[in-house]
């Protein structure tokens, strides 16, 4: 299903050139060859055609489409409970998919038991063996398949020198920090080379400053060892900084698959604008549909609606037309003629300073409160904008999304 | 962080421990008494204790009870390690609630009942099947481990319910098949509670009277049977002996295992701020 071209598509392609990479760092030079799935003939490393997982009466998990291609690092997104533990889960062989089958590298796994599986997982909860040292711990898998003692030795120290635990090789788990045992866990699941590395919330457990810094040990892990990594995380934010793509699900069902920009700047549906960061929306009617450019009529606040589309709408449909807090301007008002589109008059209800920015609620109506998200540009101690301020909202054509779904 | 005790809790405390200790202490005393009866001193004498090494009938007795105690323990431990792990594992499978109440029933049924119910079974098992002829060590078993099963039963569910499923799974996922995954990862967390259950079994076992008493048999009688019919006819200093010989085993056992635990705990404290000093807190 994500094959199929969409306007969003064609619009990522035409404004893809500034980007910052799809993981947060700065993008290498381009490479001219297509991500694995921008090209038709790649064979996605997992298939996931179809699946359904039922537990009685409540589906976790309905009729998922999904490919994960060599190399990638997959978010599965979500609030908790909309199934992406359970999509997890069925990779991993703990719970059987109701219908439908998983293939993992060509080969269907569905009703393979979790050992024989190529896949290792990282759990939430860590799941250390709490009787064994941090050593045992990560030789446990090696020792399943029989490894040769000196190799098993060679392999566990140098995955322990990769997370920087090998000073604590003998200690126990409940003798470790937090971060430690998250590497220990992290440790235990690469040492069998998997090729696919599940991980389960892995940075939930963490405060705000280790889960940076983990990211980016994930992130550089994952370029050495080239595994395929896919994450489940009900942060946002982690699956930006993370993700080469990912999917968002909501009750058992995936909303959409991109990369993050993908994502954010062109969500598909309301629920994914939504849900990823903050959105301003307003309902209304198209009223005009001229040479890629529409034009709606919303019901709640005074002003034109105008935006460069693609989507294919027709005269008179209901849309929602919606707009990024940080894509608007905030200018004080003064007493000028508006713009015919995209500019509203109101009131500042609520400042919330931030350091680097600054969030502002904006009256524009009755019931209709505009979040808009300024940089501080200038160092000030006075708020040029403060509670109860007139001002102007404004955005440019190119600012705003309709949503139809 | 010392308060003092007022008059009333001081007095309180003197009754309750003299309460609890009183007997005891007078047992221990009488055990040294040179008279034949136990009621009256007639000065102190170890002579009791030599009567009681010379005489068979106990000692027997008290050989019979251990062997029995060990491999009662030993059976309950292996029975109800499972039936807990079946119990805390696989959630609500059908017959669960009726097969919880067959498990934990002895834990509530007087021993009376379960006496007589295991001694008909005994009974008719031998008129059908041949077997057991007749009734001794193995039916006392039998019977000891049915009813210590379930308190290992309720021990082992309680401590694999606290334990986190997903350090199985885990194993699993690292390409353990189940039964490996049982012997290093499942058995070695919950062996605590095993031991606990072995000696909560052992305790029982070599403590019960009632039970043993409807499904023993001729020629082997435990040492509360043997205790039991000898008070019945006058207590003997004999029995003074004995009981002050078991309090002080337990005393010391008890005492000892405070004092490793003690240590453990030190230890782990020790390792624990150890630990975090060197993470940095």
């Amino acid at each position: 299903m994500d094959r199929t071209p969409t306007p969003s598509e064609d619009r990522t392609s035409r404004t893809r050139t500034p980007q910052v990479g799809a993981r947060g760092a700065p993008v290498r030079p381009r490479d001219p060859a297509p991500e694995p799935w921008e090209d038709p003939n790649a064979q996605p490393y997992v298939r996931i055609e179809g699946v359904t997982k039922r537990f009685g009466e409540f589906t976790a998990v309905d009729n998922t489409e999904l490919s994960i291609y060599q190399g990638e690092l997959f978010c599965l997104l979500g609030a908790s409970g909309c199934g992406k533990t359970t999509l997890l889960r069925m990779l991993a062989g703990f719970e059987r998919p109701t219908s439908g089958r998983i293939l993992i590298d060509g080969q269907d796994v569905t009703d393979q038991a979790p050992y024989a599986r190529p896949v290792n997982m990282m759990f939430q909860s860590y799941a250390l063996f709490p009787h064994m040292s941090v050593e045992q711990n990560v030789a446990y898998g090696l020792k399943q398949d029989r490894v040769g003692k000196d190799e098993i030795r060679r392999r566990v120290h140098q995955l322990l020198d990769l997370v920087q635990l090998d000073p604590w090789a003998k200690r126990k788990p409940h003798q470790l920090s937090g971060g430690q045992r998250q590497r220990v866990a992290l440790a235990r699941a690469l040492v069998k080379r998997p090729k696919l590395l599940l991980l389960d919330e892995p940075l939930a457990a963490l405060d705000k400053k280790l889960r940076e810094q983990t990211q980016f040990e994930l992130m550089n892990i994952q370029d050495e060892v080239g595994v395929t990594f896919v994450v489940v995380t009900h942060d946002q934010e982690e699956a930006m900084t993370l993700s080469t793509r990912m999917a968002v699900m909501d009750r058992g069902r995936v909303q959409q698959v991109g990369t993050p920009t993908e994502v954010y700047e062109f969500p598909r549906t309301r629920f994914t604008a939504d849900f990823i960061g903050s959105i301003n929306m307003f309902e209304g009617t198209v009223q005009e549909v001229h040479d890629g450019r529409v034009r709606v009529a919303a019901d709640r606040v005074p002003c034109g609606l105008e935006v460069d589309s693609a989507v294919r709408v027709r005269d008179g449909q209901r849309v929602w037309f919606s707009v990024r807090p940080e894509k608007l301007r905030v200018r004080p008002d003064d007493g000028g003629e508006l713009a015919a589109t995209n500019a509203l008059r109101g009131t500042v209800r609520d400042v919330a300073y931030m350091g680097d920015t600054s969030i502002f609620r904006i009256d524009c109506g009755p019931g209709e409160l505009v979040e808009a998200l300024q940089p501080n540009v200038f160092r000030s101690r006075k708020r040029e904008i403060d509670w109860d301020d007139p001002v102007i909202v404004e955005w440019s054509t190119e600012a705003g999304l309709v949503l139809t779904e | 962080m010392t308060r003092r005790l007022s008059p009333f809790v001081i007095t309180m405390m003197v009754f309750g421990f003299a309460f609890l200790y009183g007997p005891i202490v007078s047992l221990i005393v009488y055990s040294f008494n040179e008279s034949k009866l136990v009621t009256v001193w007639g000065g102190f004498s170890t002579k009791w204790y030599g009567e009681l090494v010379r005489n068979e009938q106990i000692l027997e007795a008290a050989f019979l009870s251990l062997k029995i105690a060990l491999m009662t323990g030993a059976i309950a431990v292996v029975f109800g390690t499972l039936a807990g792990m079946a119990l805390a594992r696989y959630g609500s499978f059908r017959g669960r609630t009726f097969f919880t109440s067959l498990v934990t029933g002895p834990l509530v049924m007087p021993d009376v009942i379960i006496g007589i119910s295991l001694l008909l079974m005994f009974v008719s098992t031998q008129q059908w099947f041949g077997w057991p002829q007749g009734r001794g060590v193995d039916t006392i078993t039998i019977a000891h481990a049915t009813f210590c099963m379930a308190y290992v039963t309720v021990i082992v569910q309680s401590r694999m319910s606290a334990l986190d499923g997903s350090i199985e799974e885990a194993a699993l996922d690292l390409g353990a098949r189940p039964a490996k995954v049982f012997f290093t990862v499942t058995l070695p967390i919950i062996a605590p509670a095993c031991i606990a259950g072995f000696l909560l079994s052992f305790t029982l076992s070599l403590d019960d009277l009632v039970i043993a008493s409807f499904v023993s048999g001729p020629g082997s009688s435990t040492l509360p049977m043997v205790v039991f019919s000898k008070v019945r006819l006058g207590v003997s200093p004999q029995i003074n002996a004995l009981a002050t010989i078991i309090v002080g085993i337990v005393t010391i056992a008890v005492i000892l295992a405070g004092i490793l635990m003690h240590r453990q705990e030190k230890r782990r404290q020790a390792d624990i701020q150890q630990a975090l000093q060197q993470a940095g807190y």
